[in-house]
């Protein structure tokens, strides 16, 4: 496995005594209690720590400590650090974890290429004039693109996708340390990563921005997410259509899958679209700058897996329907293939660490 | 062409960018003056000693958002009776602690986020009211607040001298951001902090123990505004060797090194001098009500060093400090790395543990362990120091703020020598909090203070600049 920086360890471990010997900042979120269980703090605390913040960024704003004071402690962007470090460190497997050493530009390029892989190969195994004609009807799709090559290949990469992010789970909740995990802890965990409570900052929001509070990032990596999950259970609900019902697709505007899928798309480009102007807005000093790339790279990858399934869905009926199609899903297919190797892990490590600290605080 | 600050006749100019001096702006901008801010520091720094506070000590008669049960007017006024030993002037007191009541609301409302108090607090939750995110969430939302209702904020602006004419404030001498500025105000109020921070003044009371002191804040509280007004005949008001002084570490910076320098092992410690020798019974009472004291013992110490001595049962008792422990498998090698003669320190250790007199030692309570003929002595959490490993921590006077500033009357109205009211000055904060601190402190008083003479002056001054 990949060794953590020991630089970014070392000032992750210099902050946190320095925090806690403060403790001003205990009420506003979830990292600062946990902290305090601790007199002195051992690598698997601090990767703990530094996945449990939600990087709201208020305990920045608020240390009398942040730079230029001589002390110089700056919680969100040494944890963000450290937390890649983790990414990198947990990711399986060990090779493709490399991945995360120039994330933002792998996450562009493989999604590049997978695209273009995926336009080229359906213009050249389509049949002459398959894909520069409309094709509408059941099945359409497949006349396109086969039901076989389609599901076959998305069930594999999805399903290698969850079985590397599911070790990468094992290996951060093993190192971090043995509990005894209670139903209690865990369902707590999860009410507070779906929630995400941590970014309500006792009440009055985060600083997105600066200094001033607001709720925009919460409501926006709501809207982001709870879309992506309602796309996903668009795909279920066809495939359930089809397979169980024999309704093939594609399906009518008011069916369930459609439904789901318009709703998840249209959350998905308001949060992607959001969050990634945020990044513009934001005051940069409490952020790991050299990290911008990697939350960018997906925020776009979604953004545009939202948008083309979109232009699809509204101009499915029309000749560019093969091309978009052959589009839509390299973009998917380039989504899969990156959820172990991108910042969509930080949403295991993250709920993790949640259910953790649930523990560690009853 | 373009109307700089000196062009304008501010109804009301507030000296200080801390919680004294924003409540005032805020106060008086809200009653419809036209107010400035003129704050010494960088933005970076603003809120002078603001920033390390952490809470605010108000009095209830219920519960009340983040405070529990209720803290009465007589027991508030107790606990300052007895901390100040009687140096205080109990109307003052009094109606200050009578305003607190109101003060926890009219800070929510504008902008300052409460939480419970969680760990590590020396126990205040009933009787004072946790700042979220501490003294400099506090001072950033005041600011904010203070922005938006169109309060004017100069940093990098330093007050070197006001005109006094006769009780009579004329203009203001500043630096603003290295251009000198005459301003005209018809109000004033000084919120700019004690003196501190100002070493060569602090040597005319102290002598050259005042180098080997510590300031726990804001470098800017050089005392430039109150010297310059004692100096015109303002009234001033205690004692100038006075101050808000604490025990911590000695390897703390020079300034603002703020709240984790504070050492807490001192009840479950011996503190001993720079010859090995105790001095003071260090169990005398819980922690809340002695960690005060300490910084006057250490700073009337040769050197004004001394250090706390525990072994490894003491260890897991008290908040982590934030520099390390300086620790020895022996007392020796401790002496030695401490730089203590080995044989004062063994002696001084020896003679303390055999006046132990075994008890049930409990850390949260006046417990039963003490020691039998032994001077000074220690009344309690005296336990035998015999378990390597052993630890040590240096300490020095950490100083807050100092008490010597200007006389106010209850309207917060700066007064003059021969016993009148200047015509337009006021006072808030640091600067004024002598006229009831005579001596000693009292957890979230400042805070108090500043708040409720700063919402008095604020009123008062807009009232006058707008008549």
């Amino acid at each position: 496995m990949h060794e953590i920086n020991p630089t970014v360890l070392a000032e992750a471990n210099r902050v946190m005594e320095i925090c806690n010997a403060c403790r001003y900042c205990e009420g506003y979120c979830a990292v600062f209690p946990a902290m305090t269980l601790h007199r002195s703090f051992v690598e698997a605390d601090l990767n703990h720590l530094a996945n449990l913040c939600h990087n709201c960024k208020a305990c920045y704003y608020a240390c009398q400590y942040a730079p230029p004071h001589p002390f110089g402690v700056n919680v969100p962007q040494t944890f963000s650090l450290l937390r890649d470090e983790t990414y990198r460190r947990y990711a399986w497997p060990c090779p493709l974890a490399r991945a995360f050493e120039r994330n933002g530009t792998i996450v562009s390029a493989v999604t590049a290429f997978v695209v273009v892989a995926a336009v080229v190969l359906t213009a050249t195994l389509t049949a002459p004039g398959v894909i520069d004609r409309s094709w509408i009807g059941a099945n359409a799709f497949y006349r396109v693109i086969p039901w076989g090559v389609m599901t076959g290949v998305a069930l594999v990469t999805l399903g290698l996708a969850v079985l590397a992010i599911t070790i990468g789970g094992m290996r951060f909740w093993r190192e971090s340390g043995t509990v005894a995990v209670t139903r209690r802890a865990v369902l707590s965990g999860f009410h507070d990563a779906l929630t995400l409570k941590n970014l309500g900052g006792g009440g009055q929001g985060c600083n997105d921005r600066d200094e001033t509070f607001s709720t925009a990032r919460r409501f926006l990596h709501h809207a982001m997410a709870y879309g992506f999950l309602a796309c996903f259970a668009a795909t279920c609900a066809a495939a359930f259509e089809a397979d169980v019902m024999g309704i093939p697709a594609p399906y009518q505007w008011f069916s369930l899958p459609v439904i789901l899928g318009v709703l998840g798309g249209i959350g998905l480009i308001i949060g992607t679209s959001g969050l990634v102007g945020l990044k513009f807005v934001t005051d940069p000093a409490p952020l790991a700058k050299r990290l911008l790339g990697v939350d960018i790279a997906l925020l776009g990858l979604l953004w545009l897996a939202a948008v083309s399934g979109m232009l699809l869905l509204g101009l499915r009926g029309m000749s560019l329907m093969p091309m978009l199609l052959a589009a839509h899903l390299g973009l998917i297919l380039a989504l899969f293939l990156l959820l172990p190797y991108s910042k969509f892990v930080h949403g295991l490590y993250r709920t993790l660490a949640l259910i953790r600290a649930n523990i560690e605080s009853q | 062409m373009f109307r700089s600050v000196e062009d304008v006749f501010w109804d009301v100019a507030v000296v200080g960018g801390g919680n004294a001096a924003l409540c005032a702006a805020i106060t008086a901008r809200e009653a419809g003056a036209t107010v400035v801010v003129l704050e010494a520091s960088p933005r970076t720094f603003r809120g002078g000693n603001s920033r390390h506070t952490r809470n605010l000590r108000a009095m209830h008669d219920r519960p009340d958002g983040v405070l529990v049960e209720y803290y009465g007017e007589d027991e508030y006024w107790d606990d300052l009776l007895r901390v100040t030993g009687g140096q205080t002037d109990e109307h003052l007191a009094r109606m200050t602690i009578r305003a607190s009541a109101g003060a926890p609301a009219w800070m929510a409302a504008r902008g300052v986020a409460f939480q419970p108090s969680l760990s590590g607090t020396l126990s205040l939750g009933r009787t004072n009211a946790f700042f979220l995110g501490g003294g400099k969430a506090l001072v950033n939302a005041y600011f904010a607040t203070a922005e938006r209702l169109g309060v004017r904020i100069l940093y990098d602006t330093e007050v070197t001298a006001m005109t006094l004419d006769e009780g009579f404030v004329r203009d203001l001498k500043l630096v603003s951001r290295g251009f000198p500025v005459t301003l005209r105000a018809r109000a004033v109020i000084v919120a700019s902090g004690g003196f501190q921070a100002n070493t060569s003044w602090m040597r005319e009371s102290w002598g050259e123990a005042a180098d080997n002191f510590i300031i726990r804040g804001t470098p800017y509280a050089q005392g430039t505004v109150l010297r310059d007004l004692l100096r015109q005949g303002v009234a001033p008001v205690g004692d100038p060797t006075q101050c808000h002084a604490v025990a911590i570490d000695a390897r703390a910076p020079k300034f603002d090194g703020g709240i984790v320098t504070r050492l807490d092992c001192v009840p479950f410690s011996i503190v001993v001098d720079r010859d090995g020798q105790r001095f003071y019974d260090e169990g005398e009472d819980v922690w809340p009500k002695r960690y005060a004291i300490w910084g006057r013992l250490v700073a009337q110490r040769p050197g004004q060093i001394a250090y706390s001595i525990i072994d490894a049962k003491a260890e897991p008792l008290f908040m982590p400090s934030v520099f390390p422990a300086i620790r020895a498998g022996t007392i020796d090698d401790l002496a030695c790395k401490l730089g203590l003669d080995p044989t004062a320190l063994q002696a001084t250790v020896a003679t303390f543990n055999a006046a132990v007199v075994p008890g049930v030692f409990d850390s949260t309570r006046l417990d039963g362990c003490r020691t039998e003929t032994l001077e000074p002595p220690k009344t309690h959490w005296a336990r035998t120091i015999d378990t390597p490993p052993f630890s040590g921590y240096p300490l020095r006077p950490g100083i807050t703020f100092t008490y010597l500033g200007v006389r106010v009357s209850e309207q917060a109205q700066v007064m003059m020598n021969d016993g009148r009211p200047t015509t337009n000055l006021w006072a808030s904060g640091e600067i004024m909090a002598g006229n009831i601190l005579g001596q000693g402190y009292l957890a979230g008083f400042g805070m108090t203070i500043g708040t409720v003479f700063g919402r008095i002056a604020g009123e008062e001054a807009a009232r006058y600049a707008r008549n």
